[in-house]
């Protein structure tokens, strides 16, 4: 049973009116990973996750979360997952501690809430109603209720929006620590760096469609190959080097004295690169190996317009 | 590495390694379910319970004005009661007006914040069933309408009031009225924007006190509005605790079947047509 995933997501289709939000999206959450699901604003991002927190009911495809329906068993279903919404949830006038309590009262077996306002720097406004509380203490706080009640399954809604950099690493961290303990995290994210940094899987969505999922490695290295850049004197004879670098390896002189190389980048290239350079007398300034990043393949698939 | 440390607040540095020292291993270690039905239900209302009595604005539409004005119409001779002592028309009115501002408008313009704030939605993802939320809300609204009543009940008696009749029918009188106004203000919190909420629970609040013979006897009214306004739930719940209270009848049956009809038709529609975001 263990070996199905924690959320199977199949040609999912919802529609608001005449808008379809997702349109076929497909999905799959290993148990005790972090998934981290991309994507322009509007992509169809927070409809999947609210689908599979049975907020809404597909109007075309499944969604199963621990093996159940999310909306038909809600019941069965609501016990096990932690929720954490993009904003809002609490009552304006509860306070901060006063609010994580009660979550806790509503499990079973809860972690102590006191250690999880203290770790995430809710001390000092434990007793400040909900109202007053910064945007990035509203987040902690969210973030603490979502995991207080010890699920097996979280979903986080854009989880480190407006945070600052200390409450950001916070976050990753207690992030990590879930997973280290065996909880499966989705989290959907603008950010490619937190995507990079936590997410064993990427799944990449735009215009209601998944249209890439991988590692963050695979993502990266997908597509176009990796490149060498370096500078040197002008017009340099790059059919002699291509002669002693593998076959599949391009070299081009972008401008003057700068070049570029693209093919599989490893050391022995690296070496045969330095070492051509030196038998024709060329010392090769700011050699550079640059690698994709998960936000040149973020853009290259969803394009660069911006987004409503 | 102590578990629970919390200096060195550094940023991260990468997949894997926290700044912090971590919480003990197995901290977050998957343990879900849900809590004992009656312990949640019970927490729910206690912090329901807590959200209406520390709101301000709350307390002086559930408690200020229902005390203030069974101060100021027995007192001061404004209107015209009738016959016999003004405390014992005006604190069958008076109570009636504490459910009206509890069960309707309080309950009315909280839970159309709730809403907007994404209260419900979250409460909707915890382990508590919706069922058992709205029984938690019921019970927070009958403990402030119990600590309502005895303080009202506690200035009439030292006004002078000399309450008559059953209490059993008062109890079933306050419950009715209680449902048949739940059912009326979670209409309009779940269908309507919250600020419309707002002005609409607090505009209906005045006009039921003005025409729902709760301070101004009905029989000031012209014959045609009387027939009218003795429909209003309002107006059934204070003629019918005015009659058990103030003229010792045993069992008011038609106030009482006007409020199971409000009661059926606004839980109903509340059911029917409340939406949760």
């Amino acid at each position: 049973m263990h070996d199905e995933p924690a959320v199977q997501v199949t040609g999912l289709v919802k529609r608001y009116g005449a808008r379809t939000a997702v349109n076929g999206l497909d999905l799959a959450v290993p148990r005790g990973t972090v998934t981290a699901v991309l994507g322009p604003n509007g992509a169809g991002k927070t409809t999947t996750v609210e689908v599979c927190e049975g907020y809404r009911r597909p109007d075309g495809g499944t969604a199963r979360v621990l093996g159940l329906d999310p909306v038909t068993q809600a019941g069965l279903l609501r016990p096990r997952i932690g929720v954490m919404l993009q904003s809002g949830g609490v009552y304006a006038g509860a306070r901060a501690e006063e609010m994580l309590r009660h979550v806790a009262a509503l499990h079973a077996r809860p972690v102590d809430p006191g250690v999880l306002i203290e770790r995430l720097g809710l001390e000092s406004c434990g007793r400040t109603p909900y109202r007053r509380l910064s945007g990035g203490q509203q987040q902690r706080l969210a973030l603490a209720m979502a995991v207080v009640g010890r699920p097996e399954l979280v979903f986080l809604d854009e989880p480190t929006a407006g945070l600052d950099p200390q409450a950001r690493h916070a976050t990753w961290d207690l992030i990590r620590e879930l997973r280290a303990d065996g909880t499966t995290v989705v989290l959907t994210t603008h950010f490619m760096d937190e995507a990079e940094q936590l997410a064993d899987e990427v799944v990449i969505i735009d215009a209601g469609r998944a249209i890439a999922a991988g590692t963050p490695d695979e993502l990266c290295r997908g597509g176009a190959e990796n490149t060498l850049r370096f500078s040197g004197r002008p017009g340099l004879d790059l059919a002699s080097l291509l002669n002693a670098l593998p076959a599949d390896t391009l070299a081009a002189e972008l401008s003057p004295g700068m070049y570029r190389i693209e093919g599989k980048i490893d050391p022995q290239l690296l070496a045969t690169v330095t070492s051509w350079c030196a038998q024709h007398g060329v010392l090769p300034d700011h050699l550079a190996v640059e690698r994709r990043t998960l936000e040149d393949v973020f853009l290259e698939l969803t394009g660069r317009e911006l987004r409503v | 590495m102590s578990a629970g440390t919390t200096t060195g607040t550094t940023p991260g540095n990468g997949r894997g390694t926290p700044s912090y020292a971590p919480y003990a291993a197995g901290t977050f270690a998957p343990a879900p379910g849900a809590a004992p039905l009656p312990r949640m239900i019970r927490a729910q209302a206690l912090l329901e319970t807590r959200m209406l009595l520390r709101n301000g604005e709350q307390l002086l539409l559930t408690v200020v004005i229902p005390a203030l004005l069974l101060l100021v119409f027995s007192s001061v001779d404004i209107v015209d009661t009738g016959a016999g002592k003004s405390v014992d028309f005006l604190a069958p009115g008076i109570l009636a007006l504490a459910v009206l501002s509890t069960a309707f408008t309080g309950q009315a313009i909280a839970t159309g914040f709730e809403r907007r704030y994404g209260v419900l939605k979250r409460l909707g993802a915890a382990p508590l069933p919706r069922w058992a939320l709205m029984t938690a809300k019921t019970c927070s609204v009958l403990v402030v309408e119990a600590l309502q009543a005895a303080l009202l009940i506690l200035i009439a008696l030292a006004l002078g009031w000399s309450p008559h009749g059953n209490p059993l029918s008062v109890i079933l009188l306050l419950l009715l009225g209680t449902a048949a106004f739940s059912g009326l203000g979670l209409l309009m919190a779940g269908t309507l924007k919250a600020e419309a909420t707002l002005a609409a629970a607090n505009l209906v609040f005045l006009l039921l006190l003005v025409g729902g013979g709760v301070i101004v006897p009905l029989s000031k009214f012209p014959g045609a509005a009387q027939t009218v306004l003795k429909l209003l739930p309002v107006t059934a719940l204070s003629s019918g605790l005015r009659d058990v209270l103030q003229h010792g009848t045993a069992v008011p049956w038609s106030d009482l079947a006007v409020l199971a009809v409000w009661s059926l038709l606004g839980l109903a529609t509340a059911a029917r047509f409340f939406r949760w975001e």
